[in-house]
């Protein structure tokens, strides 16, 4: 990983595996190795090596973290202090001790960085009286959610949310319910359960999970993510037609169809969004344009239900930062 | 590629009956895969508790060939697969559909346990000192994801069902992580005396057995806690001396 270091962080990295290690043991005046860097540029390091034909057998990369009992004394229990929980799974799920052998690694979906759009303050979203916090909302990690920083975001947020969502109920009262939407929507929910012969929907939660792991996954371009819009069109015609036996206690196949709805709807959201921001910054890697444009910096892209119901998108500009958090950020240099 | 039978339980609260499913089964394959392989091919109505598939929720836990395991964490290559499989809902809990029971008993029961109560902070700042060994007493304690797994097998809740007198291993574990805490002042003996049952424990170890998460139950935090409990009210020196005590007091 030493050959390809993002500029960004040059001057923080180490220049050399020995110059890492001393990082590792504590040595101030050393930087940080190549691995510590941001999780998507792992990701995709990870990527091109298997691309590359030098994958492992499994169609990851091999982590190796045995090697330190070259560096250091009692290295095995060292391993098994600072990781308990890796080397009990490790362990039991793959029957490989980690102090003892390399372990086989490749990524996956960690985290979801857009969502719902909501005020920074209350944590209100646009759609009156819902509020929202944590992963399923957008904007505090911006475009990649640095570790350890969704626990801080759902503990600090999450309680302003709620503080909000009280004082508005207080102020708001109860607004009105559609009895006939309500009805209409109960009853559509129940559908499935009638539609015999109708597909079964894992298939096409599967489907649409390979699909969008292949066309708009760690490496993007926008043909494939026409093919994914495309794909998703009918991946919807699909999911209006399956079908699950049983009834409505406990029943995973009818939550899995009653939620094909939503994953199809985020999957739609997601690939229109990657094809806009024509550039690469964070999570988002485009093949086609893998550079950051400072002009997208400025931006948020924002999509909401037009009157046909269908995505409509649209740039907004991302508010002045506040002064106290910019001194902040000054400050910390 | 090789076929396995699972027999899996099916139905409500009552009742229920073992119905065989097929599935292939590969490499690297744990009892959950097979489940949800078998919700995904040929039952899609079978309902299973699960989250994490790491072995950290604690929501998967079943009587898989009549042992209590994590289903997220058993490997199929640890089980014959020649003859059927069987994976039946925990025993110790109400049924409610398949593979999910009501647990909610086991969160009534916390709420009976008093809470974590420190001693005043011990520098101006608010903060506590403590010694690393004391720390190091209670860690093992909180490694535990509520699984109740223990609580399955235990026979005084098994197969006695006195869940009304007995708060179970899970609930001695926790008991014990708060006794044991450093700063902890609160006094649980007590309850776990009279109502939280822990002279029926009879130390069978069966629940340091299924323990996923390898807490050492019955010797680190039921025996010592035991012992407590002995010393504070079985003690004929402490007896006396409390008598003496509530004497002078009555002066
Ligand atoms: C492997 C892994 C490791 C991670 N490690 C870390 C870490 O070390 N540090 C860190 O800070 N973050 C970590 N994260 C990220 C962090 O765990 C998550 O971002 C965080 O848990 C999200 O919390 P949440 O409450 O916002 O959402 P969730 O915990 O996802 O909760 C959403 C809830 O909504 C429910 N739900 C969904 N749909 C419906 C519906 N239709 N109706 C009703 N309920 C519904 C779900 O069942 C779920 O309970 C990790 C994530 C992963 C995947
Ligand atoms: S050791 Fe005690 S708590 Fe554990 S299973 Fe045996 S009787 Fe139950
Ligand atoms: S003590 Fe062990 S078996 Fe019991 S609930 Fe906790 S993790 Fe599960
Ligand atoms: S699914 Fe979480 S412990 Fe098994």
């Amino acid at each position: 990983m030493f050959d390809d270091i993002p500029d960004l962080y040059k001057d923080q990295t180490a220049d050399t595996e020995e110059e890492g290690w001393r990082y590792v043991i504590g040595d101030r005046d050393a930087r940080r190795p190549p691995e510590l860097l941001t999780r998507d540029h792992v990701a995709r390091c990870i990527v091109r090596e298997v691309k590359a034909g030098r994958g492992s057998p499994h169609g990851g990369v091999f982590l190796d973290i045995a090697w330190i009992k070259e560096k250091i004394p009692n290295a095995a229990e060292h391993i098994k202090k600072k990781l308990p929980s890796m080397y009990h799974q490790f362990k039991q799920l793959a029957n490989l001790d980690i102090t003892e052998e390399p372990m086989e690694i490749g990524p996956t979906t960690h985290y979801i960085m857009g969502g719902i759009r909501v005020d920074g303050d209350t944590q209100a979203s646009t759609v009156l009286g819902l509020f929202a916090a944590g992963e399923c909302a957008a904007g505090i990690n911006g475009a990649n959610r640095l570790g350890g920083n969704s626990l801080s975001d759902l503990i600090v947020f999450g309680k302003r949310a709620g503080e909000y969502a009280a004082i508005f109920a207080k102020e708001n009262g109860h607004g009105t319910i559609d009895n006939d939407e309500v009805e209409r929507i109960a009853k559509g929910t129940l559908e499935p359960f009638e539609r015999e012969g109708g597909e079964n929907p894992y298939t096409i939660q599967q489907d649409l999970q390979e699909m969008m792991q292949e066309l708009v996954g760690i490496v993007r371009t926008e043909e494939e993510m026409v093919q994914a819009l495309e794909g998703i069109e009918q991946l919807k015609r699909r999911s209006a037609n399956t079908f699950v036996p049983g009834n409505i206690d406990f029943n995973p196949g009818w939550h899995t169809a009653l939620d094909l709805h939503n994953l199809l709807t985020v999957s739609e959201a997601i690939a229109r969004a990657a094809i806009e921001r024509k550039e690469s910054r964070g999570g988002q890697y485009r093949d086609d344009y893998p550079a950051k444009d400072p002009e997208f910096g400025k931006v948020n892209v924002s999509l909401k239900k037009d009157a046909d119901g269908r995505m409509q998108i649209a740039r907004v500009w991302i508010p002045e930062m506040p002064v106290e958090l910019k001194q902040i950020i000054e400050e910390m240099g | 590629m090789t076929t396995a039978t699972f027999s899996i339980r099916r139905g409500g609260p009552t009742g229920g009956e073992m119905v065989d499913y097929q599935t292939e089964v590969s490499e690297g394959m744990v009892v959950l895969d097979a489940v949800h392989q078998i919700q995904a091919e040929s039952a899609s109505d079978l309902a299973c508790r699960w989250n994490c598939k790491a072995g950290k929720c604690g929501s998967c836990s079943a009587e898989i060939n009549g042992m209590p395991k994590l289903m997220c964490m058993t490997r199929l290559d640890t089980i014959p697969l020649d003859v059927p499989v069987t994976i039946e809902p925990m025993r110790a809990f109400p049924a409610i559909k398949d593979l999910i029971t009501d647990v909610s008993w086991n969160y009534e029961v916390k709420k009976r346990i008093k809470k974590f109560k420190p001693r005043p902070p011990d520098a101006e700042d608010g903060t506590w000192r403590m010694q690393q060994e004391d720390i190091d007493r209670v860690q093992e304690f909180r490694k535990c994801i509520e699984c109740f797994l223990c609580q399955d097998v235990c026979h005084v809740l098994r197969d006695h069902a006195m869940h009304e007198e007995f708060i179970g291993p899970r609930f001695l574990v926790y008991s014990a992580a708060l006794e044991m805490h450093p700063l902890d002042t609160e006094d649980r003996l007590q309850e776990l005396k009279d109502m939280h049952g822990i002279g029926y424990c009879n130390i069978t170890k069966c629940c340091t057995k299924v323990c996923p998460e390898n807490i050492t139950i019955t010797d680190n935090a039921i025996i010592p806690l035991k012992e407590r409990v002995v010393d504070e009210f079985y003690d004929p020196v402490k007896k006396f001396v409390k008598l003496f005590r509530r004497r002078k007091h009555d002066r």
